[in-house]
């Protein structure tokens, strides 16, 4: 039995969330006493797996992939999965990641849980832990089923180095038919996403409005982070919805997050649960956003952050 | 064109998280229930197809009869029809097995769900139904134009958006964008009395085995209390990022 592990790339280079699933992967073959079987698609850069304890590499190599849709790509895995003795499979937590995990347990008849953020407490039965009621809570839960597939929550593991000796084996797959075809891609290049981010820059209404927001962004860039805001300020169109965090947007795991002139309301608080160190901005010594803290500067942003931006700068 | 939006009964957004039975049940004590707020955005995306595609509207939830009070709200907000599935909704696995038994005796073209509901996160019955169904499927959906069979969709991708084409059947998982905040339908007396009038059916359920058990829930560790740094005192909060919390 092996432990299969997806490994994402963008533009033919691996995904640093890749890293941290091939960690978990390895871990979890050690633990089960099994291979650490790590796949990767049109990706030119699959041998740095070694780094993280691939014991095989498979690269797939084919013109129906290049666009990825949660079909297409759930199609290719099952092959390699019916090809290998694989037990459990994993996946990131990235958007594709999760569109693709469903689908695949669908197609497969498995049994798929997202946001695990540890490894098995038990193996049988299965047992791990998982982060629900966006963040609020975690649960210890069971899966039961043949194959199970599970998707780690991003930098709840974290990225460790191991010694793999995985050889290239290069695979070719039948191609799956389907109406979906994907006609256009509109992407920001060169600015970091919330996804990807180690540190990610926050504002909300306290910033007053959309023409303030160059301090942010300056911030953002001195810190290489990616921007966000609260739901109102996406709701007046200040910011654009897909830097909305909180329950009802998106869900940030950052190592570093900085909330400015945000009073921490609990369903923005619900999206940010997960983010490792939390720093608080606000002119209000009361908002309930510095009890769930672990820094906090209490002033005028308008102050502090170009004054921030000068320290970092002058760094 | 026949549209089936599948809703997920989920406590409020501004509820207590607790739990019994040992910590191995969601604590329903006083906590509010709503229509999974992923859910709304497509069951209004829905509403505006009975008009433009000249759509009828069925919702459905897998859940016991604490469930109706949501469902009614959907026929407020204007679903045509209305489906509950009989038994307790265990997993996202037993959840989407009910839902496909239904769809093999009802067929639809469009299956609207929510990306992911607020209470489990699991993100995972769209992507099943796509799967057992063999429906095409689009996640994080933020644009849907069905024309004479054909969809025209946009997803929410990290950094950006992807377009894409497809046949119907085709499942989606909705999310804000699809419609807006500000187009979200609030029932009036007369939608609710209307309501009244439509159709709740209660389907017996097939008792699917589900494949992941909660056994113990946690609540996140009580926060060590925050450091304040003084405003005038910034080199400290740089100081302590780079040093003490390492991640700058
Ligand atoms: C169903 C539902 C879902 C929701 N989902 C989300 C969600 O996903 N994400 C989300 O963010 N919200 C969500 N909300 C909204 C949430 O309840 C709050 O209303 C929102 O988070 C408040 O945004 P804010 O902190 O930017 O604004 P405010 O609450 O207005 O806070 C502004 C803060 O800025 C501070 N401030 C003012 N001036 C300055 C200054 N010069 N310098 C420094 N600080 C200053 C103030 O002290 C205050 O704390 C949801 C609400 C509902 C009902
Ligand atoms: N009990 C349920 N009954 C009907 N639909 C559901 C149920 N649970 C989840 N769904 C649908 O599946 C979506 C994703 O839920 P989940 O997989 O639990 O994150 C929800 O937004 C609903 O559209």
């Amino acid at each position: 039995m092996s432990v299969l592990v997806y490994s994402e790339s963008e533009n033919g280079k691996l995904k640093k969330s890749s890293f941290e699933t091939a960690s978990y992967g390895k871990a979890l073959a050690e633990k089960l006493g099994s291979k650490l079987i790590c796949v990767s698609f049109n990706c030119s850069d699959s041998e740095l797996l070694n780094k993280y304890g691939a014991d095989r590499i498979i690269h797939v190599e084919s013109s129906s992939l290049k666009e990825f849709t949660a079909k297409t790509y759930s199609h290719a895995l099952s092959q390699v999965i019916e090809n290998e003795d694989v037990s459990v499979v994993i996946l990131s937590s990235s958007a594709d990641a999760k569109y693709l995990g469903a689908y695949l347990a669908g197609i497969t008849d498995s049994s798929y849980l997202s946001n695990v953020v540890e490894l098995p407490e038990s193996l049988n039965p299965f047992i791990v832990r998982r982060s629900c009621f966006t963040n609020k809570a975690f649960s210890s839960t069971e899966i039961n089923g043949g194959l199970k597939i599970i998707s780690i929550s991003s930098n709840s593991y974290g990225i460790k180095e191991n010694n793999g000796d995985g050889i290239i084996e290069n695979l070719d797959l039948n191609e799956v038919s389907t109406t979906l075809k994907v006609s256009n891609v509109e992407k920001q290049s060169g600015k970091v996403t919330i996804a990807d981010a180690d540190i990610v820059v926050s504002a909300g209404r306290g910033l007053k409005g959309p023409e303030n927001w160059h301090m942010i962004e300056e911030l953002a860039d001195v810190l290489g982070a990616a921007t966000a805001c609260s739901k109102p300020v996406s709701d007046m169109g200040w910011r654009p919805h897909s830097e909305h965090v909180g329950q009802t947007g998106k869900p940030v795991a950052s190592n570093l997050y900085i909330a400015i002139g945000i009073s921490g309301a609990i369903q923005h608080l619900a999206g940010i649960n997960s983010s490792k160190v939390k720093v608080v901005i606000n002119s209000d010594p009361e908002a309930p956003f510095f009890k769930a803290a672990d820094y906090g500067v209490v002033g005028d942003a308008f102050d502090v952050i170009p004054e921030l931006i000068n320290k970092l700068k002058a760094r | 064109m026949n549209i089936l939006v599948c809703i997920s009964n989920v406590p409020d957004t501004t509820s207590k998280i607790n739990f019994t039975d040992s910590d191995s049940k969601f604590d329903k004590n006083g906590v509010q229930f709503i229509i999974n707020p992923n859910d709304e955005f497509g069951l209004t995306k829905a509403v505006w197809m009975k008009d433009s595609n000249n759509a009828s509207v069925t919702v459905l939830t897998v859940g016991d009869s604490s469930a109706e009070t949501i469902l009614r709200k959907c026929l407020a907000i204007g679903a045509d029809k209305a489906i509950r599935i009989d038994c307790e909704a265990k997993d996202a696995y037993s959840v989407a097995k009910e839902i496909v038994s239904h769809c093999e005796s009802v067929k639809y073209d469009l299956i609207i769900c929510g990306r992911e509901s607020i209470d489990y996160n699991g993100a995972l019955v769209p992507g099943l139904l796509a799967g057992y169904l063999n429906y095409n499927f689009i996640t994080n959906c933020v644009s849907l134009e069905v024309e004479s069979e054909k969809a025209k969709c946009a997803r929410e991708i990290s950094g950006g958006t992807e377009y894409s084409e497809c046949d119907l059947p085709l499942v989606i998982g909705a999310q804000k964008g699809l419609v807006e905040e500000s187009d979200l339908i609030i029932p009036n007396m007369r939608g609710i009395m209307m309501a009244r009038q439509k159709p709740l059916d209660v389907n017996k359920a097939q008792n699917i085995n589900s494949r992941a058990i909660d056994k113990k829930f946690f609540k996140p560790e009580e926060k060590s209390e925050v450091k304040l740094v003084k405003s005038d005192e910034l080199d400290k909060l740089i100081d302590l990022l780079e040093n003490e919390a390492k991640v700058i």
